[in-house]
């Protein structure tokens, strides 16, 4: 796989040279990707979802005010179904389903791109130490992350959750725990792969420093697997979120989050089928959107893996 | 090859050790007095320390968990804080039912995979293909709480077909086996169509082909045999993940399960349970992940060649 990175490296920053001497030799190669990326449908559709997730999380405040909206209950109006009103009916509590799936997005996102942030940087540092000096070091650290491993990670985040208590940082610190070993494998499978190659080897014969060659060469090389796992890691991370919320272990009430949302329409489910139907799909568009993007990625990432 | 079985099962031990260690040590993090909750709040203050120093929670962590330990070896898991039972008794009479709701899955997972894989790869960009893989997309993507909860409006509100919950016979079991199954079953339909296409490209197969091996015999004779090998491996892992990680699938139906067991003992912060039902999850879900690799080693000859 890495193979194949230099050597678009190399084509590219050969046309680049005949070209615009001046433009870095990086963004090309990023350039490249996204190239790739582009003439990819599937991932496209799934970058434009994501887009608007985004953009709900973002101007949340704009859509639904969360004090008298979001929040506040209005037991007149309880489990109404979908109408002009309420687009997506109300809860239990006659909230606005819509304006609180607005608002759950902002959890879901924040907890997901923060714990997969930490998980990267923890086990990327982790899985970095372990393959560029093996040996004995790495033989402890890989030992340590087996036993990780070795546990389901919904387990993992359940019994740290539930012995550290239920609130947005516990939830963030669990599932970024839980993922830890996987990133850790993959940047030291990677570090592995690129270490011995010639170019390291040529970077170090014209003299380049060990803090230059990891900077230059072996992160940039080693982040397209990162990359990969981060997107459809993210994903993981929004389901650990809504699972621990359903089981009560997550996001407490009455602060909106997919999971919660979900657990707390499973007892009307007979009688206004609304309230746990639309969280649920929330969740599932933004995981499928990711799930594309990542896909999407990893070809554009690299091709020879594509079918 | 019983050198080779023989060395897993010795790796498995510092393994089995650490999981325990972590999860100990992360249940130890547990605020309250377990003492205390024991007694009741009211409780006179010497009667909770000698109940502290009986139960040796006085003791330093690592006397805590080399008991602990001790005990576990011995069928010894403690008992529960709320009902005073043997929690390992509890977890053997559970089990069968978490076992049962995962080997349901896993067969549901194969039946719809494997078959809808080959076809996809076989017809690689035809309709067939795009739908299952879209097919398999949704299934990845939708969370099985959620899923489980969909059923059930489906079967057993609306169409009063399928109980919605607990366990009466047979029946109960159809709507969280199809909940556990469909996740796995995505996985395993794109697993066995990437595996069937890397092998179809082989020369092996153009071989056969050339020969004028009719397609069907190319297909299910020669090429399954290689491609289903790292279906295996899939498999099993999901088997695996299905029997350590069906806490929501179990929460969702009132599943009386191990994973239930956990949750339930969660909200009563019952600590002792829910440390030996995470131990003994992540223990089975070990001892799976091993007999996947020795399976593996009798299924591809070329992998227990390395260990001979």
């Amino acid at each position: 796989m890495s193979n194949e990175m230099t050597l678009d490296k190399a084509q590219t920053s050969e046309t680049e040279v005949s070209a615009v001497r001046a433009a870095p030799k990086k963004r090309s190669q990023w350039a490249e990707v996204w190239h790739r990326l582009k003439r990819d449908k599937m991932a496209l559709c799934g970058l434009a979802i994501l887009t608007v997730v985004v953009f709900a999380a973002v101007f949340a405040d704009f859509i639904a005010d969360y004090e008298t909206v979001v929040i506040a209950q209005n037991l007149g109006d309880r489990l109404q179904g979908p109408s002009a009103q309420y687009w997506l009916g109300t809860d239990e509590f006659g909230r606005d389903i819509f304006a609180r799936m607005i608002h759950g997005s902002r959890v879901s996102l924040l907890v997901g791109v923060l714990s997969v942030s930490i998980s990267i940087v923890l086990g990327g540092s982790l899985g970095a130490v372990a393959g560029y000096y093996g040996g004995k070091l790495d033989n402890v650290i890989m030992r340590v992350m087996d036993v990780f491993l070795a546990v389901p990670s919904i387990l993992l985040a359940i019994a740290i959750v539930s012995a550290l208590g239920a609130n947005l940082i516990n939830l963030m610190f669990a599932i970024s725990i839980s993922s830890i070993p996987s990133y850790a494998r993959v940047v030291r499978a990677s570090v592995l792969s690129i270490r011995d190659q010639e170019f390291i080897e040529a970077a170090r014969a014209i003299g380049a420093s060990d803090f230059r060659i990891i900077l230059r060469h072996i992160i940039p090389n080693s982040l397209a697997p990162v990359i990969v796992q981060g997107a459809l890691g993210v994903a993981g991370a929004i389901l650990a979120t809504a699972g621990l919320s359903f089981i009560g272990l997550g996001i407490q009430p009455p602060e909106p989050e997919w999971g919660a949302m979900l657990a707390g329409g499973r007892q009307y489910l007979r009688h206004a089928w609304h309230v746990t139907t639309f969280p649920g799909l929330a969740i599932m568009i933004t995981i499928l959107a990711l799930n594309l993007l990542g896909d999407g990625l990893r070809d554009a990432l690299d091709p020879r893996l594509k079918h | 090859m019983h050198k080779f079985i023989f060395k897993r099962l010795i790796l498995l031990v510092p393994v089995l050790l650490g999981v325990s260690l972590l999860v100990f040590a992360i249940m130890s993090f547990t605020p309250g007095d377990p003492a205390q909750l024991i007694l009741g709040e009211n409780a006179p203050a010497p009667a909770v320390e000698a109940l502290r120093e009986e139960m040796g929670l006085n003791d330093p962590f690592i006397m805590r968990y080399a008991n602990f330990v001790g005990n576990a070896v011995t069928g010894d898991m403690g008992r529960s804080y709320t009902t005073g039972r043997e929690v390992a008794t509890e977890i053997f009479d559970r089990f069968p039912n978490t076992l049962i709701l995962a080997a349901l899955g896993t067969i549901i997972a194969i039946v719809i995979g494997v078959p809808v894989g080959i076809l996809s790869a076989t017809r690689q960009y035809s309709w067939i293909d795009s739908s299952s893989m879209i097919m398999a997309l949704l299934g990845v993507s939708m969370p099985n709480f959620w899923l489980g909860l969909m059923l059930i409006l489906v079967f057993s509100v609306t169409l009063g077909w399928l109980p919605s919950g607990g366990f009466m016979g047979w029946s109960s079991l159809i709507l969280p086996a199809l909940t556990l199954g469909t996740g796995s079953a995505a996985i395993i339909t794109r697993m066995t169509r990437s595996s069937m296409l890397e092998v179809i490209r082989q020369d092996y197969i153009r071989t056969a082909r050339a020969k004028g091996v009719a397609e069907n015999v190319v297909i299910n004779k020669h090429a399954l045999k290689n491609a289903l090998i790292p279906v295996i491996t899939v498999v099993g892992l999901q088997f695996g993940y299905l029997l350590g990680g069906a806490v929501l699938t179990e929460t969702v139906y009132s599943w009386p399960g191990v994973g239930r067991m956990m949750v339930d003992a969660i909200r009563q912060k019952d600590s002792p349970t829910v440390l030996a039902t995470v131990v003994f999850l992540a223990t089975t879900f070990s001892l799976v992940n091993l007999s996947v690799d020795i399976l593996y080693g009798f299924v591809d000859p070329r992998i227990k060649s390395q260990y001979a």
